[in-house]
């Protein structure tokens, strides 16, 4: 019951991450029918600049960790939503309109470009930091020992991706921005003749998918203290995951999939076997698009003849 | 690429050129001049501010020149500044046909040109599987029209199969037939391959576009974990070695009672790479071949009407299933053949030959080459896999080129080098079909 | 239960029901289709026409109801509560055979059952010649021909014959919708009457004993809904082949077909000759989008 207790905690601050990376996914996949393969790598970006800002701001002498972790997140959210908006200017907007796999082998042409951007100006080595918050609370011990415990950073990452996803589904629902998103995904061409700047709209939500991937990447570098140049392909990959398993365009279904998918990551990596969990978020990719190809809260599709 | 500049070196231009110059600021100040390093206490910054500097000023003074003396005329975009459209693809197209010979017989020649460096031969070898590679997953994703993201699981099937056999099935219950290890297990590799295909292609089939990528991208990545993680059968992260080598049909390399002495020849260790890359070379034609072959057949059209159309397929009596799973199949089956080819060639195997990034790089070589075109891809692979492998020294800097690259081609000939199709069958007249009319499936 | 069945039946279509969700598209419809004749189906927009055809063809797996189809004659359809009764899909005996179509997939519908259909919006391999096009309707003949394409790659005679024949037939067709001259050229480039002449060709390459159209045509201007007459009462007067259209043209319907079933709101309306349809005040009222009550007055003004 403890351990399961603790698996279940992991589980959900890992899908939190997952979550705010499969946004990204969601969005511009609802918008613009793509899949944003370089995303993931948007993401790795992110937790380095996080990495940068942390080292800036230690230095610079801030150390109460409330003020600087949210810091490094403004930062990391200004930077890496730049990143995001230049890779759809220069890599995704002159394909717009074009053929369907156009865009796609740009965009991985775009996360290889990515990765080895940072690998050449931070270098290959994994980069690791001391623990920033530390602490947690015991939850239950059971009588073997072992105890069960939400960490502060734990909470702090759950917190905060509750509030990010609460502003983010009000700007979607209440906002101009969210009205001509949604119309946007409707019908690209409708909405472009009722007069709003398209260009504009996907723009936007290539800088708000980048902003909440900022978020998880320096969510992930608090959380795990290690990265490389290379953790953004698998997240990448287990955010797309979550994102059609909650069904593609629907921001509370790529929540619920990144949850789901951390659940059963860390439930397989808790019971079974940890060198297995990535095969087992990837198989439940493949079950659920063959058996759930709309995802859980997405629209029925109806074969048209 | 908005141009605000209507008179040269006006304010606009400026400002314009401004702006870019900042946006590069943001992007390369914090990531490149703020440079990550481990010391004795743990993570500090370095800095390194020239690059950036540098990178600024390249954009500034670029887009300064560009608005000057490109942007003067409204609309015009730096996609112009490559030529493109109907004329220039006429011309290319008919460069690409002469060029079709010519490439056939340096394929032929290399080796044989004397007092060649063996650098190039291995390089023509690498060059060749890429090729073969290409016209493998051709079938998949140019004819089918089926988007497959994970090719480099048949790859690694056809390779994993071949060391197998031939390193624990053959020594121990087929002793004596070591030296024709490589004639056994080709086939049984192919086989083995296409079998995978259609295990894997079972479940996809109701799958269309991007979620087939996305589903075949994470086979691929299964198989590769699975591989690295099954020490007992796979040997893990350390792979498979001595696997023996490929014999002229039963004749070693080797220097006495081999190859050379047969025919009376002296003995040169780059007999051995000579005959690699002819082997590879049949094979690739041999893909080649079939593929073209294939086309003509009730078989390939019913792939390039499923491509172009399902439902008005399955309206005419087309199984959308055996459509599917005979393109999975095949295209698996000639990427088993090249799975054994690497393993013989290489003598060692690992998982980690077998990474997404190979799949991407194939596929990239598809799209780029024009899809469904056979000249098309072999130029690609050569450009691609050739081209960067020239630049072996700066191999930081390869990748991202080949990155950028990829995103350069893409936005100049969004349908590849060779984009149109040819018909395979004609009434009077053989004709080819533009590019504009022909679909790239749903699938 | 089963609907009057005259001498020469092709197709039955007994108590067909289609749900979409909440929505019923089609609803308990019964009718017979003969054999050589054109059978037209007509009604309003959204009558639940076009989902009939995609049940029919085994697009649609039907809710509720039953479709059989004979080969030779009508007497097949003495087997049919047996097959019913059956697990089977078809029966075959001698040249006679039954098929129920709503067992059976798209594919072997068309392949087994020999029903082709054309599609509202054109559907052609628009990427592909005309010729091309019908070749891959003769698939499945050449498919076997080609040895499954064993013998076909190793270039055997055989399949160089089926494959001239199989030119030959294509040329046939072609020459009837007056396409020869461009048969080398992509299917997509041709204008969008031609387009539609060709899906038919293709249709019929593949053999069909019924021919289903839908909305043939539509899109057309007079002197190309005038050519469509003609090849469809060339296919059925040449070739014996059953046909079930539906079309919102009324020159068409009337001047071409047999019999006419009309549908509204998924329920069929009237059954008969053009004549007795285009009499009947119910189809009136359908057309015209007059309440139940209003249909007497109606009548009495039709008769006036």
């Amino acid at each position: 019951m403890e351990y399961f207790l603790q698996q279940l905690i992991n589980g959900l601050t890992l899908g939190s991450i997952y979550g705010l990376i499969a946004i990204g996914y969601t969005m511009v996949y609802g918008i613009i029918g793509m899949i944003n393969f370089a995303h993931g790598d948007i993401f790795m970006v992110g937790a380095f600049v996080s990495l940068i800002a942390l080292l800036l701001i230690t230095a610079l002498g801030i150390t109460a960790v409330p003020l600087a972790l949210l810091l490094v997140l403004v930062i990391a959210m200004i930077i890496t939503s730049l990143y995001g908006w230049t890779v759809e200017r220069v890599a995704y907007r002159p394909l717009r309109g074009s053929f369907r796999l156009a865009p796609l082998i740009s965009a991985i042409g775009m996360s290889i470009v990515l990765q080895n951007y940072i690998q050449i100006v931070q270098g290959a080595r994994v980069k690791a930091i001391q623990p920033i918050v530390t602490g947690g609370i015991p939850l239950m011990e059971s009588a073997d020992g072992f105890v069960a415990r939400i960490a502060n950073i734990q909470i702090i990452i759950i917190v905060t991706t509750v509030v990010l996803m609460t502003v983010f589904s009000l700007i979607v629902a209440k906002t101009s921005l969210g009205r001509a998103q949604r119309a946007c995904e409707q019908d690209l061409k409708m909405a472009a003749l009722l007069g709003i700047d398209t260009n504009r709209v996907i723009s936007l939500t290539f800088v708000m998918g980048a902003a909440l991937a900022a978020v998880a990447g320096c969510m992930y570098l608090v959380y795990y203290g290690v990265l490389d140049f290379y953790i953004g392909f698998v997240a990448g990959v287990k955010a797309f995951t979550a994102a059609v398993l909650g069904g593609i365009g629907s921001l509370p279904g790529a929540m619920l999939g990144g949850i789901l998918i951390g659940l059963i990551e860390a439930f397989w990596a808790g019971y079974f076997s940890s060198e297995y969990k990535d095969v087992a978020a990837f198989s439940i990719l493949a079950i659920a698009l063959i058996f759930l190809p709309t995802g859980i809260l997405g629209r029925p599709e109806v074969e048209k003849v | 690429m908005s141009s605000p500049a209507r008179q040269p070196f006006g304010l606009a231009a400026l400002k314009d050129a401004a702006i870019a110059a900042l946006i590069t600021l943001g992007l390369f100040a914090p990531v490149m001049g703020l440079r990550t390093a481990q010391d004795n206490s743990g993570l500090t910054i370095v800095e390194n501010w020239w690059p950036v500097l540098v990178a600024v000023a390249v954009v500034f003074f670029g887009r300064l020149i560009l608005n000057a003396f490109f942007w003067s005329d409204n609309g015009f975009k730096v996609t112009d500044l490559i030529p493109r459209g109907e004329a220039t693809a006429k011309v290319g197209e008919t460069l690409a046909k002469l060029l079709a010979p010519v490439l056939i017989i340096v394929a032929i020649g290399l080796p044989l040109i004397p007092g060649l460096d063996r650098y190039y031969i291995d390089l023509g070898i690498l060059v060749l599987t890429y090729v073969m590679l290409g016209w493998g997953l051709n079938i998949v994703v140019g004819l089918a029209g089926l988007l497959d993201l994970g090719y480099v699981a048949f790859y690694a099937v056809g390779a994993y199969s071949f060391a197998l056999i031939a390193t624990v099935v053959i020594p121990n219950y087929a002793p004596g037939l070591e030296l024709w290890a490589f004639w056994i297990c080709l086939p049984l590799a192919g086989l083995l391959a296409a079998f995978w295909g259609i295990i894997l292609g079972f479940p996809v089939l109701r799958l269309r576009g991007d979620y087939l990528a996305i589903v075949t991208l994470a086979f691929g990545e299964i198989i590769r974990i699975v591989l690295l993680n099954w020490y007992e059968f796979t040997g893990g992260p350390n792979g498979i070695n001595r696997i023996p080598d490929a014999t002229f049909f039963g004749l070693e390399f080797k220097r006495n009672n081999g190859f050379a002495d047969f025919f009376g020849l002296d003995y040169s260790s780059t007999q051995k790479f000579i005959f690699l890359y002819y082997l590879i070379l049949v094979l690739a034609f041999l893909t080649n071949f079939a593929t073209i072959r294939l086309r003509r057949l009730p078989i390939g059209r019913a792939w390039e009407a499923m491509r172009e159309d399902e439902i008005a397929c399955r309206s005419l009596g087309l199984s959308i299933v055996k459509t599917k799973l005979t393109a999975f199949a095949l295209g698996a089956m000639f990427g088993g053949f090249a799975g054994s080819f690497f393993a013989t060639k290489q003598g060692f195997i690992s998982p980690e030959s077998f990474s997404f990034i190979e799949s991407a790089n194939i596929l990239a070589i598809v799209v780029l080459g024009g899809m469904g075109s056979q000249l098309g891809i072999a130029i690609a692979a050569l450009v691609m896999v050739g081209g960067f492998e020239y630049f072996r020294e700066f191999e930081q800097y390869r990748m991202l080129v080949f990155g950028l690259a990829m995103v350069l081609i893409m936005i100049w000939r969004p349908r590849g080098l060779i984009s149109s199709r040819t018909a395979t069958v004609f009434l009077k007249e053989k004709k080819t079909v533009s590019a504009d009319m022909v679909a790239e499936g749903r699938g | 239960m089963s609907p009057s069945m005259s001498s020469d039946t092709i197709l039955t279509v007994d108590n067909l029901t289609m749900r979409f969700g909440g929505l019923t598209a089609v609803d308990s419809l019964s009718f017979t289709a003969t054999r050589g004749e054109i059978t037209a189906l007509i009604g309003p927009n959204g009558a639940g026409k076009t989902t009939v055809f995609n049940c029919i063809t085994g697009f649609y797996k039907p809710t509720e109801g039953r479709i059989a189809l004979a080969h030779g004659s009508a007497a097949a359809f003495d087997r049919l509560e047996d097959l019913t009764d059956s697990p089977e899909q078809f029966s075959r005996n001698g040249s006679d055979a039954l098929f129920l179509l709503e067992r059976m997939q798209d594919h072997d519908v068309s392949g087994k059952a020999h029903v082709a259909r054309t599609f509202q919006n054109i559907r052609l391999f628009g990427g592909m010649t005309v010729l091309e096009n019908l070749m891959v309707a003769q698939h499945l003949p050449l498919m076997k021909a080609s040895g499954y394409s064993i013998f076909g790659l190793l270039g055997l005679p055989g399949y160089r014959k089926a494959e001239n024949e199989a030119i030959d037939k294509a040329r046939y067709w072609l020459e009837h919708i007056n396409l020869v001259d461009r048969a080398d050229e992509p299917a997509a480039g041709l204008p969008y009457g031609d387009q539609r002449r060709l899906e038919i060709a293709r249709a019929m390459c593949s053999d069909p004993v019924l021919l289903c159209l839908d909305e043939p045509a539509a899109g057309l201007n007079a002197r190309e809904s005038h050519d469509l007459n003609d090849i469809l009462t060339f296919i059925r007067r040449e070739h014996g082949t059953s046909l079930l259209l539906i079309e919102h043209d009324m020159s068409v319907v009337m001047e071409i077909s047999d019999h006419v079933v009309v549908l509204d709101y998924g329920k069929k309306i009237s059954d008969g000759t053009p004549d007795y349809v285009r009499n009947d005040p119910k189809v009136i009222a359908a057309y015209l989008g007059v309440d139940d009550e209003e249909i007497d007055d109606v009548e009495a003004e039709v008769s006036k």
